[in-house]
Formats: C-alpha cells, structure tokens, sequence
C-alpha cells in the first residue's frame, strides 16, 4: 500500500498536523501496523520536496511534529491519478509452500502432512480473522473479509494440490 | 483415549457400503459447547461419520459413546429417542416438510417429543425471533428463500435445546452472505446454550466458525490440534 | 405448423416415456400397468355377454329331460337316460344314467364313447375331487370306474361336476319323461324364450354401468402417474426453446405411449386373466377360458378409446398448467372450486331416473337410455363432489397429532390428488350399495321362503317304490350323523266312489313320528287319529295347512286309495277306519304344514293298503357332525341311485337372480382389488418422491410410528370423505332404483355396511402394503446422494 497516497488522500479533507495524520491513518487502515512516528515524519519530508504538500504553519512550541501540512494542487491531482490507476492482480505464488511441498515428495516426506499443517495454520488465522470480524464493525468486517478471501484462496490451491498429489509426485520423482 | 470431559467420542469407527469403503479406522471427539469442523474433500466419508456420531447409521465396527454411553447397545427406538430430545440437525437442503408452515416445521422436533402444539409453537416462534425469521411464520417452505429456509432450519435444530448440533453442510446451498449470517447465527445460538456443534463442510470460511477442525480423508481421520 | 414437426414431437415425448433411466421406466411400467388393468377389466367385461351366451348355449346343447309327455318308441338311435344328480357339500352334481337302446343312439356334447355299465366318464373337476381325499365319501356314491373324462363341449364351466354312467333296465323302472327319458338327440328341440324381465334387464344394466365408471375413473387416474417430475421435464424444454404448444404435444406422445403400453399390457393381462379364469370358481360360477371372447367391435372401441381418453385427460391436466422455461407454474392460485355445477351433475342424473318412478316390474320396460344416463350422471357427480367435499373438509381439520398434522397439511396442499385417488372407489361403493339395496328390495320377489323348520329336520328322503318305509327309515336310522328319523307313510284317500266322495290325507306313522304333526292325547300303536286344524292364530285362515278334513271320520267307514297306473283302468285298495277314533290337535309338521286328515299308526293299517301310501323320511341331523348329509346321500344312494334326498334350507332364491348378483360380486371384487392397487402404486411413487425429506425426518428421530400413521390418514381421510359421499349418493340411487321397480323402500344395511366396509379395507391393506416400502425409504440412505 502505498503510505504516501494514502495521507495524501487524508489531507484532501483540509490541513492536518503530522500527528493527527498518522492517528487517523492508525484508525482506518493500520490494524495489524501502525505507522512509526518517524514513518509519517520521511513521507511528508518526501512529499513536500515533491511540491505535493506544503506547510500550512507551525504550532508554537517547536518540533517537527508541530507542523502542520496542506496539500497542493499537485498532490490533489496526484491521489486522483493513483485512485484512478488499478491495481495490479497479484499472481501470488506460494513459492515456499510449492517448494516444500516438491522437497517432501522428493525425499518422500509425507507432504499431505505438509498440506493439512499449512491448512490447519491457515485455519488458525482464518478463525482469528473471522472472530475480529463478528465483533467490529462494517470497515473491521469489509477488511477482514477481505483477508479472509484471500487466505480461503490459498486453501483451495491447498486441497486442489492435496487431491493431485499423487500425479506431483508422478512428474517430480521421474 | 478418551480425551476428559469429551459428550462425544468415536473410535474405530469402520464402515462400508457395498464395495466403497466410507470410514476407515475414524475418530471423533468433540466437548460440550465445542464447536468442530469436519473437511475433507468430497466422497472422503464425512458425512457418513456425521452419520454415525448421530447414531442415524449403524458403524460395521468401532465404538461411538455419547455421555458415557455406548451407542451400539442403544436400540433403534432408543436412538430415534436420543436423536430426538439431544440432538439436532441441519442439512444443505430438503428437509423442510413442504406442507407445513415454517412456525409448524421449528415446532416438529418438540411436538415429536410430545409438547402440546400450543407450547411448541410459542417456543418455535421465540428461536425464529433468535434467527430473525419470525415474520415467515405463516409462509410455506416453498414461499422463502433459500437463507430463509436454511434459518428456519437452524431454528428447528435448536428448538429442543439440543446437546450436540449436527450439521451437514448446512450452508451449501446459500451464497456467502448468507451462508455467512446463517453460521454466525449458528454458532452464537449453539454457543449460548453450550451446545457441542459437529460441522461438516468443504468451506474453508465455514469452518473458521469452529474452534477446530478435523480431516477426514480416505475414511480417515485426523485431528489438526493434536497433530500440531 | 407442419405434421412433420407434430409428428416430431409426439416421437419425443414417446421417447421421454421411456427415457431417464429405471426411474423413466418404472414410472412408464407404472402407467402402463395402471392402463392395463383397466383394459383387462374393460376387455373382459366386453367378453361378459359371450361367456354368458356360449354358457347358455352348451345348457342348451347338452339337453337331454325336457319332461315332455310324448315318449318316442325305442328304436336304433334312441337312448335311455336317467338323471341321478346328486348333491356333495353345497355343490351340485350333474349326473346322468346313460343306456343306449341301439348302436345310432346319439353321445352327449364332449363323451366320444358310452360307458358301460360299471363304468363312467366325469368332468375334470368331479375327477379331481374324486381323487382327492376329499372325495373319498363321494366314491362311496359313486362307485363306478372312471374311464374318461366329459370334453368341454359337454359342460359349462372348467368346475363343474358332472358325470355320465352306464345303466341297463331303465325301461323296467318306467319311462316318464321326466326322471327317466328316452330320447335320439341330445339338444332342446324348443328351447323357451324366456322373456326378460325389465328389473332385471335394469340390474344388469346398472350392474355393467356400476362397473365400468370406476375403471374410467381408474385410466384416468392412471395416465397421471408421475405429473409433478414430467411438468418439470417440459419445463427444461421450454428453457431449450420449446414453445408452449410443443410441450403439450410432447406431454401427449408421453401419455399416448404409456396408454398404448398400458393397451399391450392390458390385453396380455387379459389372456392371463382369461386363463386364470378357468381354474377358479367364484360363487359357484366357472367359465371356460373360451367362453371370454370379446366381441371384436367391443374390442376396437377398447383400443381407440383409451389411448383417446389417455391422451384427452393429460391435456385437460395440462391446462390448468403453465410450464415455464423456469418452471411450472400453476395458474394463479387454483381458484377455489364451485359447488353449483358439481351438484347439477347428480340432480341431473336424479332427474332423468325420475320419471321412471313407480312403473313397477308390470309396468313394462323401462327407457335403457335413461336408466343409463342417470345412473352415469349420478355416479359421475360422485367424482365431481368429492374434490370439493375433500377440500372443503380438510381446509377445517384442526389440530391433531404430529402424524394427523402432517397428513392434513398434505391434504390441503394437493386435496385434488387425493380426491382423485379415492374417486374409483366412492364411484364402486355408490354403485354397489345402489346394487345391493336394489337386489335386497327386490330379493323378497324372487326369493321365497320356503316353510321347512330346519330346526326339526334337514333332510327329507323319498322311499322308492319296491322299498318298505321301515326297512328303510331304519337303514337311515343307522347311517353315521344321522340322529333321528321320522317316518311317514302319506297317501290320499276318498270315503266313497261318484261324485259326492270326500277326499282326505291319511298318514300312516309310528307315535314318535305322529307327535310331530299332532298334538295327540296318547298314543299307542294301533290308534287312529282324527287331525283337527284350527285356524291361524291370527285369524287368516288356512295359510299352509289342509282345510277341515273332507273325509267323514266316521268310526267304521271304508276308505279308497286310488292305486290307478292308467287313468282308463282305475284299481283302488281298500281300509276300513276302526270303531274308535281319537281326536288330535294338528301341528306345523317339518315341512311347516299342518295337516288335516286321518292320522294311523302302524298297528292299525292294513297290509293290502300299503299300496295306495308313499314313504318320506325326515331326517333330523347330528349337526355336529361334518358331512352328515353325505352319509345320508350316501345311504339313499345305496338305496336307489336315481333318489337324491332333498337337503332342506329356509330361504329358497331364484336361480337367474344369484347369477347377476355373482356378477355384481365379482365385479366389485375386481374393481376394489384395481383401485386397491392403483392406490398403492401412487401412494408408492409420492412415497418415493419424498424420499429425502422422509430420511431427514428420521434423521431426526421422528418414530416410524409416526410417519406410518400419517400415510394412514393421508389414505383415511379422503377415504371415509369418500365413503360418506358413496353411501349418500349410493342411498339416493338404490331409492329411486326401488322406487322404480315399484319395491317398498328398505335399506339393507347389514350390505351398505359390508360395502363400505370393504372400501374401508381396500384403505387399510394398501397402507399395509406400502408400510415396508415406506420403512425402506426411511432408512438413512436417503440423506448419502450429494
């Protein structure tokens, strides 16, 4: 994701300290991973050496984290041009699991093993997944949801190599 | 081996239907409030060993004991009994009887146990507002909608405050959405009255409903938490 | 639209009869059989008028005692023939003593050579119950050895026994015309016509209409057999781009196929049933299976009219119907059914039955075409108001058990279904408790009570001439079951010659047998007795019983029994009262007579009257004893062969009546038992069709017990619906029937009830029968197809 679209899009709203950017950034989008401090602090420096944001004033008091940013017509066009462009389907791989899988058919390691683990620990994580979900609200649903997807994708590729296992090993071993 | 404070154990489980082998040496445990999934892929024998757990089919061999007692010495009349006061079911489809209205399909299980109609459908009505589906009490089976139906059927399987909750897939033929409230609704209310819930599904996002799951492959079975 | 694609599309529904596997196939098998039975019955009953005219015309063939007083003189082709028929159990037996008096003399229908004396030849059945334990006290009578067997040109059904045996001295024993004839062909020469009487015309009539409306009610129920699954199969051809008036056609060639099937079926069931006919006897009737020939017209009319109607009925389903390329949708909700129209059909048909009323069996005939059309009218009115009264009643059943619930809910859901199913049957019922009203009111007309005191004696034998009264009241007196015998010697006797003699009875008996036609002061042998008959109690006369005696009882008057063998010659014996004579108080005798006249016991009689009386025994039977009437038909045919005791009932019918009311219970037997099978195979398939639901059901844990029941009701219900209408419309019907022949109205109840109790038996075998299908399906099973 990309950090620096995002609190650009934030600002769009009107000016924010750097310190109100990363608490509303926490509280919409960064569950698993707050930002770091000093993660908001190099953004904006990039950002406003790009002449996407500017400073809005600072607060008495000093510090970087008193300053306060507004975004430039610039950086309104470029969250326009990053909405507007989609995002790349990931063909994701699970290039580990595929070659763990492989090695134990090789060595003739029981890879069903290997598979149920995989699909137990992706049980596990399911189930916490669905837990946060029954007990947020739509924006926790909506994300879960959409890990969820993912992991139960990977399951399928799971069975699907589980059921073909036997012809894996045929086309490895030879 | 009987894991302490198990309701429901199975052991050895063996059975056979003609030349297909169903179960091959299963094992099943599950406690009370517990909510279990069963996967595998499909024709691996899961429900025939839901089957089993039930007491609805007869193992060839291998022990099933539910609250201390073994199933084989029961009789039909006494299984049929069990099957009517402890437990209680949900399928993927066909199970509502198409004559009855949905208020009459919740209360069946208790006016089979002999409830007076009067109390049964109080008490039906009162699991229907549980799974938000009171307003179809005068609607046939065929006037609803699948989730609507696969609720009601949920609220029938939990009219008799069962102890054990079988379910074959019980969201099979819903899309996610609704697949997804009829679990959430399942497991809550199974929850709530710690009822042990046995969940056959294919679903990976069924079964992150359970607590844990086994793996029935080739009649057989494994139990993911104690092999991890 | 062109024939190419009609033609097309009737193939296509053809094939989908057949098609979809053994669930296609059954179903088709199911119609079919369905279909079948009816043409069978439907062929049978066109064969019914022949069998009865070959019957009728081998009676005739086979004639041989026309108790004509013109005797032939013996000559080269001229034949003796005695009849000898006797009675084993409560089955006739023909027999005949055959002695040819030249070698032309003409062989009976189906006998290719005369027995000789010793010998004789038998039907196939009286073979068989000759050879079997069984008949081992009827071998005793018949003795003879068997050396052929009569063809079936010679009798008139496969279970009628008969027998022919040689004789020789039947002339000696005088040829009468009656017992014993002589004649040179067999064959009536003037058969009598006998003119039919209108009532009975009318209770065939009604009897063929009473059976044939079920058996259409019946096709029609047939070609119904798996709708639901087929309206589902059209409704996958509209999605494929079928349009509406193509699956109509298709639908019809589904129909047409099984129909015709069901023709093939039927009239293989046919010749079954036409063979079968031959080995089984029902009420004492048999046919030969040739004697069921349908008339080919009657045949043809079978073969085009019921794939025509098979076809019509799927239509009219069809149309209350819209199949759509999703599915089938029924027109709106079924609008609610009307009552006008469907009480117009019976008042109609009362209607037309009306005018009839009170024209009575003298009134002459009655109009066929009306009787029929009232009768169908009234009986399709049946199948018209059941739907309704079904709907009506069911849509108000309350609450019940989890087992009533359920079938009353199904009830409501499809009460068409139902009502249709049980229409057969209340349309069988009406008819037959119409029937059986009908023949208990007119039973009185042809039935007569015949007076005997059964109670006193069973069975009454005639002394043959040559034979003593005692010598053979006491070889009846010894015969196994026998407990008593009263012993009479009767004879007419005038007390003077011209013009002012005075007839009298005399009867000639010990004290024992006396006390049982008279009240005597005391009695001892050689008493005479002057009989007194009083008048009815009641006033009413001389109902069954002599007038005052007309013989003056005057101590010492001489009396003449007329003894003549030629009325020219006239020779008389003489008995002369003695001078005492005791007065009696006559009683009703066995027979249920009271007689009048002299009383005698044996020790006053006189040797040289002896001629002028005739012996008859009553024989009272140890009724405890089985085939205590063999013994004595065995001994009285050890006495004389041509002598049949005559066995005493109460009740004596007329011979023509019984034939249509075994008709009527044949009938109805066969029609229950078609309906009862057609319930059975539709209660199977909706069975099957909830397959699923019944393995959920058990799954968990509803009792057998509790389905079982609900299959019960779900039969019940409609059932006794269906009956209360029956016995309604069939009451009406049997009224008016009544009321036309001009018979006092009754209710038979005692039939109405048999009637429906056997509708209601027909309900509880066929949910008997689908209990262990219904136990199958319930097995878990069920739940492992995905």
């Amino acid at each position: 994701m990309s950090i620096g679209h995002t609190l650009l899009g934030l600002l769009e709203s009107g000016p924010r300290h750097g310190y109100d950017l990363k608490r509303a950034f926490d509280e919409k989008f960064g569950h698993d991973r707050p930002l770091h401090y000093g993660q908001v602090y190099s953004t904006m420096s990039r950002l406003l050496k790009n002449g996407l944001v500017e400073v809005d004033g600072i607060e008495p008091g000093g510090g970087p984290e008193r300053k306060r940013y507004a975004i430039t017509d610039a950086g309104v066009t470029d969250v326009q041009q990053w909405l507007a462009t989609p995002e790349k389907p990931e063909p994701y791989l699970q290039s580990t699991l595929y070659t763990k899988v492989v090695l134990a058919l090789l060595t003739h390691r029981d890879a069903g093993d290997i598979l149920d683990n995989q699909r137990a620990e992706h049980l596990r994580m399911m189930r916490i997944l669905t837990d946060r979900k029954r007990k947020g609200d739509l924006a926790d649903q909506l994300i879960c949801d959409h890990a969820l997807f993912h992991l139960e994708a990977d399951l399928r590729w799971l069975e699907l190599t589980a059921a073909r296992l036997d012809k894996l090993a045929e086309v490895v071993v030879k | 081996m009987t894991p302490a404070g198990s309701l429901l154990v199975a052991d050895e489980l063996r059975k056979t239907y003609g030349p297909t082998v169903a179960l091959d040496g299963a094992q099943f445990s599950i406690h009370p409030g517990e909510v279990v999934a069963v996967m595998g892929p499909s024709g691996s024998g899961k429900s025939t060993l839901l089957h089993c757990l039930a007491g609805i089919v007869p193992p060839d061999s291998g022990s099933i004991t539910y609250n201390g007692r073994e199933m084989a010495t029961m009789n039909d009349a006494e299984r049929s009994a069990l099957r009517r006061s402890e437990f209680g079911f949900v399928f993927q489809f066909g199970q509502l009887v198409p004559e009855l209205t949905c208020v009459e399909n919740v209360a069946l299980p208790l006016r089979l146990n002999g409830t007076p109609r009067k109390e049964a459908e109080k008490a039906a009505l009162g699991w229907m507002e549980r799974l938000e589906v009171d307003d179809l009490r005068k609607k046939r089976p065929g006037e609803v909608s699948g989730g609507q139906g696969q609720r009601v059927a949920v609220a029938r399987s939990l009219v008799t405050n069962p102890r054990v909750l079988f379910a074959d897939e019980p969201t099979g033929a819903l899309d996610s959405l609704n697949g997804e409230r009829v679990m959430e609704l399942l497991t809550e209310a199974a929850r709530s009255t710690n009822a042990a819930v046995v969940l056959v599904t294919h679903e990976a996002r069924v079964a992150a409903y359970s607590d844990r799951e086994i793996v029935v492959r080739d009649g057989k079975s494994r139990d993911m938490e104690r092999v991890v | 639209m062109s024939l190419r694609q009609w033609w097309r599309d009737l193939a296509m529904g053809v094939r989908f009869a057949f098609a979809g596997g053994r669930e296609g196939w059954v179903r088709a098998l199911l119609t079919a059989v369905g279909v079948g039975l009816g043409v069978a019955l439907l062929l049978l009953t066109t064969a019914l008028p022949s069998a009865v005219a070959v019957r009728h015309q081998r009676e005739a063939d086979r004639t041989d005692i026309t108790y004509s007083d013109k005797i032939i003189p013996k000559a080269a082709d001229t034949l003796l023939v005695a009849s000898s028929g006797t009675t084993f159990r409560d089955t006739d037996i023909r027999g005949r003593e055959l002695e040819p008096e030249g070698p032309k003399a003409p062989l009976p229908p189906g006998v290719g050579k005369f027995p000789a004396v010793g010998e004789m030849v038998v039907s196939p059945a009286l073979k068989e119950l000759l050879d079997s334990s069984d008949g081992k006290l009827l071998r005793a009578r018949l003795p003879q050895r068997i050396v052929g067997t009569i063809g079936e040109s010679g009798l008139i059904g496969s279970a009628e026994l008969a027998y022919y045996r040689g004789a020789e001295g039947l002339a000696a024993q005088g040829i009468t015309g009656g017992r014993i004839t002589r004649i040179d062909r067999f064959g009536n020469p003037s058969p009598v016509q006998e003119r039919t009487d209108p009532v009975l015309v009318l209770l065939v009539l009604v009897v063929f209409v009473v059976l044939l409306m079920p058996v259409a009610v019946f096709i029609t129920a047939a070609v119904r057999f798996g709708g639901e699954r087929r309206d589902r199969r059209l409704a996958a051809l509209r999605l494929v781009g079928a349009d509406g008036r193509s699956t109509r056609r298709i639908a019809a060639g589904e129909a047409l196929a099984g129909a015709v099937l069901g023709l093939v079926l039927g009239t293989g069931f046919f010749l079954i049933a036409r063979q079968v006919a031959g080995s089984v006897e029902v009420f004492g009737e048999s046919v030969f299976p040739s004697y069921l020939d349908p008339s080919p017209l009657l045949a043809l009319l079978v073969g085009l009219a019921v794939p025509a109607a098979a076809v019509l009925v799927t239509l009219l389903a069809l149309r209350g119907v819209v199949i759509e390329p999703l599915g089938v949708v029924r027109t709106a909700k079924p609008s609610r059914r009307r009552l006008w129209w469907r009480l117009l059909l019976p008042l109609a048909g009362l209607g037309m039955l009306y005018p009839m009323v009170g024209q009575g069996r003298d009134g002459g005939d009655f109009n066929q075409y009306l009787v029929t059309g009232g009768v169908v009218l009234l009986l399709v009115g049946v199948t018209a108001l059941l739907p309704w009264i079904v709907e009506a009643v069911v849509a108000r059943l309350g609450a019940g058990g989890v087992s009533w619930q359920l079938a009353v809910r199904r009830l409501q859901l499809s009460s068409g279904t139902a009502a249709r199913m049980v229409n057969g049957i209340a349309v069988a019922v009406a008819g037959a408790i119409a029937l059986q009203m009908l023949f208990a009111g007119v039973e009185g007309d042809y039935s007569e009570d015949t007076g005997y005191d059964v109670s006193r004696a069973q069975m009454q034998v005639s002394v043959p001439e040559g034979k003593t009264l005692a010598a053979t009241a006491r070889q009846l007196a010894a015969t196994k079951g026998v407990q008593d015998v009263y012993a009479f010697d009767e004879g007419y006797a005038n007390d003077g010659q011209g013009d002012d003699a005075h007839f009298g009875r005399v009867t000639v008996a010990d004290c024992r047998s006396l006390r049982q036609v008279a009240e005597l002061p005391s009695c001892h042998d050689g008493d005479v007795f002057a009989s007194h008959v009083a008048p009815d109690a009641d006033g009413s006369g001389q109902h069954n019983a002599d007038g005052e005696s007309g013989v003056a009882a005057k101590p010492g008057k001489t009396l003449y029994f007329d003894t003549s063998e030629d009325p020219a010659k006239p020779t008389s014996v003489t008995w002369t009262l003695p001078k005492t004579l005791k007065q009696a108080r006559s009683i009703p005798d066995p027979t249920g007579y009271r007689r009048g006249g002299i009383l005698v016991t044996p020790g006053a009689f006189s040797a040289k009257a002896a001629a002028g009386v005739r012996g008859e025994i009553y024989v009272h039977l140890d009724e405890s004893m089985p085939d205590a009437r063999e013994y004595v038909r065995n001994t009285a045919a050890r006495i004389d062969p041509l002598e049949e005791p005559m066995t005493w009932v109460s009740v004596k019918r007329n011979d023509r009546f019984d034939t249509i009311r075994t008709g009527l219970f044949m009938g109805a037997v066969c029609v229950l038992a078609l309906i009862g099978a057609s319930l059975l195979v539709s209660q199977l398939e909706q069975l099957r069709e909830r397959k699923k639901l019944l393995s959920a059901l058990v799954a968990f844990g509803t009792r057998r017990r509790t389905l079982s029941l609900s299959v019960l009701w779900q039969t019940a219900i409609p059932i006794v619906l269906g009956l209360l209408l029956a016995l309604a419309v069939g009451l009406a019907l049997g009224v008016v029937l009544l009321r036309m022949t001009g018979t006092a109205v009754r209710v038979d109840w005692p039939s109405v009830l048999s009637m429906t109790g056997a509708g209601a038996a027909v309900v509880l075998v066929v949910t008997l029968l689908s209990l262990p299908p219904l136990l199958r399906l319930m097995r878990p099973d069920g739940l492992r197809t995905e």
